[in-house]
């Protein structure tokens, strides 16, 4: 039995080789098999040989030496050949006469060659004026389209809560009431430490510039306006946007993935009623009563350090709270709420039966709700604030 | 064909919990055969191919694959061993966010300095010799039929010609023509290829078409080897109603038919 090392380059490849060839693979010890020789390309002239293992791992170094061959080339040395080799030596075959190649290496030599692929045409793509247009077109035909798809999805909405009015006996009370625990209660300790913490900072900051004019108590209006009328239930919808929606999309998602929506539609349950209506309606529910939450802890927040930092006591501070700001602040708050609600609802109801039939979709299609739905609350926000203008509220 | 053994189980055990799947199990495989792998729903066709395939360790006995012993070597020895076996799972088990070519160049990467073109060029050939349309290529997993999935899966598996590959019911879910086509690929690779093919399967006319051998699973371990003429005459009340069923004298018939 011949030995791995000294072989290349000082002996004859070729005799080596078919030694390892022409023994009997049973008796050969099983870590012999394990390393194989790789292939060595010799000869000259017209006359070449190749031996050793001619697989995947060696097959590099045999290319980039292959060129030099010219003439016959003999594969009888071989004592591997995998697909990578063959198809390495069919790239040569009409270039090189191979010969002497033994019965089974020959079979595949024949396979490979067989099933060589052929490439269809490549149409060449240019890029041109006329394809930046159309990609333009196609982004404005898709936010078109997702404008429309957004509006249905809302109308099913109301459709369904219209439905129910006449028949109360159709609203999935069990869901609602999951729902709502899931977006509303458990949002409530991360609402309330934010909201907590702006009106700390509000008071905080306020209180550096308010005391150069001696106006301190102005802080109370500072804190009170600015959480009641945006802060509260703008920073509320935020952070519900962020929670709730994507785990509407990943929830519908998941099972759009698994054709759970469609066996829904085959059993004839409705999948709106079913799925979207009890989600939506807990985030109309709770959404302006997390928005009362963080206004509280938000004025809570201000006035503890109000009266840390200022001195402003906390009596005064409710006398001034409700003396001065009037109810009109706390209505433009609440007013949004159930848009905000709407607005978060729908976007991550209609990305989850975006979702197609892979993962990689669901991944995207959570995180777009999520960037969709803040983009749209802010959005809304600052029309809401336009037109609150306009009307002198 | 050589009595070489590729895959060598002595008294390997499996449970899970309380349950014990596999009892004192031994098997061998030989090289260059198919061998098929029957038995029951839930009598751990699939656990034992895991078990091989390095997937789950078995509570107790020994895996000899290739003369090195699989349970007890060295991190680096186990990957040779791994390279030298490929693993067709039930449904292609594709990287979703690859494309077919991307997925056939996977195991390519781990070989060092062959060059992107070749590569590709490599991969390319996998995906033609499963007998997939070029253009499948450059699909997606989710852009295929469940038939093109396996036939991708397949692709992959043998992008390093492995010695071993290991196909987990490579038919369930086909059409007959699809199937039946799918037998013919997985015959004529393993002759081209001189494939060692581990198959666990359900489906008779595969048994018939391809496999040299049939191993069937039953009380906890390989109760039975042998071809399939074999298998015909044994009177274990289980192994009797599966090749003498309704479904399995049609497959006979079917045989007959075609010789």
């Amino acid at each position: 039995m011949q030995s791995r090392q000294g072989i290349r380059g000082d002996s004859d490849p070729n005799e080596s080789a078919v030694l390892t060839a022409t023994a009997d693979p049973s008796d050969a010890p099983a870590s012999q098999i394990l390393e194989p020789q790789p292939a060595v390309l010799d000869g000259g002239g017209q006359d070449w040989q190749l031996s050793g293992a001619l697989t995947v791992r060696y097959v590099s170094a045999v290319a980039a030496d292959l060129p030099r061959a010219s003439g016959t080339l003999d594969l009888s040395g071989l004592t591997r050949l995998d697909t990578a080799g063959a198809y390495l030596l069919h790239r040569h075959a009409e270039r090189l006469h191979m010969r002497g190649a033994q019965a089974d290496h020959a079979a595949l030599l024949e396979r490979v060659a067989a099933s060589i692929p052929e490439p269809p045409e490549q149409t060449a793509r240019n890029w041109s004026l006329s394809q930046l247009l159309e990609g333009i077109g196609r982004m404005v035909v898709s936010g078109g389209s997702f404008l429309q798809e957004i509006t249905g999805m809302l109308g099913l909405f109301l459709a369904r809560l219209g439905q129910i009015a006449r028949h109360p006996g159709q609203l999935p009370m069990t869901a609602l009431v999951h729902h709502a625990d899931q977006v509303g209660w458990r949002a409530v300790p991360i609402v309330s430490l934010m909201s907590f913490l702006i009106g700390v900072v509000l008071a905080f900051q306020g209180a550096v510039q308010l005391r150069q004019f001696g106006a301190e108590i102005f802080v109370v209006d500072l804190i009170a306006i600015s959480i009641l009328r945006e802060l509260g239930i703008l920073l509320t919808a935020i952070i519900v946007a962020g929670r709730t929606a994507s785990s509407f999309t990943a929830a519908i998602g998941s099972m759009k993935m698994r054709e759970e929506i469609d066996a829904m539609r085959t059993l004839a349950i409705d999948p709106a009623m079913v799925l979207f209506v009890p989600r939506i309606l807990a985030l109309l529910i709770t959404l302006p009563i997390l928005g009362a939450v963080a206004n509280f802890m938000g004025l809570l927040g201000g006035a503890l350090m109000s009266w840390i930092e200022l001195g402003v006591s906390p009596a005064v501070f409710l006398a001034r709270l409700l003396a001065e700001t009037g109810t009109n602040h706390v209505m433009v708050g609440f007013i949004k709420a159930p848009v905000f609600a709407l607005i978060i609802g729908v976007i991550g109801c209609h990305a989850g039966m975006q979702v197609r039939g892979n993962a990689e979709s669901l991944g995207a299609q959570t995180s777009a709700a999520v960037v969709r739905a803040i983009f749209a609350v802010i959005v809304a926000d600052a029309l809401f604030s336009v037109f609150f203008a306009m009307m002198d509220i | 064909m050589s009595q070489d053994v590729v895959i060598k189980l002595r008294g390997i055990r499996n449970a899970f919990g309380p349950h014990t799947v596999h009892e004192n199990l031994d098997l061998d495989v030989y090289r260059g055969e198919v061998l098929g792998v029957v038995g029951g729903s839930g009598s751990g066709k699939s656990v034992l191919l895991r078990c091989i395939a390095g997937l789950r360790p078995p509570q107790a006995g020994t895996i000899e694959i290739f003369g090195q012993d699989a349970l007890n070597c060295t991190e680096a020895a186990r990957l040779e061993i791994d390279q030298r076996m490929g693993v067709m799972f039930q449904d292609g088990a594709l990287f979703s966010s690859l494309t077919v070519r991307e997925n056939v160049e996977v195991p390519l990467r781990t070989i060092d300095g062959l060059d992107a073109g070749l590569r590709r060029d490599l991969a390319d050939l996998k995906i033609a010799m499963s007998g997939l349309p070029y253009k499948a290529g450059d699909n997606y997993p989710s852009e295929l039929s469940g038939g093109m999935r396996k036939r991708a899966g397949l692709a992959r598996a043998l992008a390093l010609d492995p010695e071993i590959v290991f196909l987990d019911e490579p038919t369930a879910g086909l059409d007959p023509i699809g199937a039946s086509a799918f037998d013919e690929l997985i015959k004529g690779l393993s002759r081209a290829m001189g494939l060692t093919v581990f198959l666990v399967t359900h489906d008779l006319d595969t048994l018939h078409a391809t496999c040299d051998r049939i191993a069937v699973l039953a009380d906890k371990r390989v109760k039975y080897t042998g071809t399939m003429e074999e298998m015909l005459k044994i009177d274990h009340p289980w192994v009797h109603e599966y090749f003498h069923g309704p479904r399995a004298r049609a497959a006979i018939a079917t045989k007959e038919k075609a010789q």
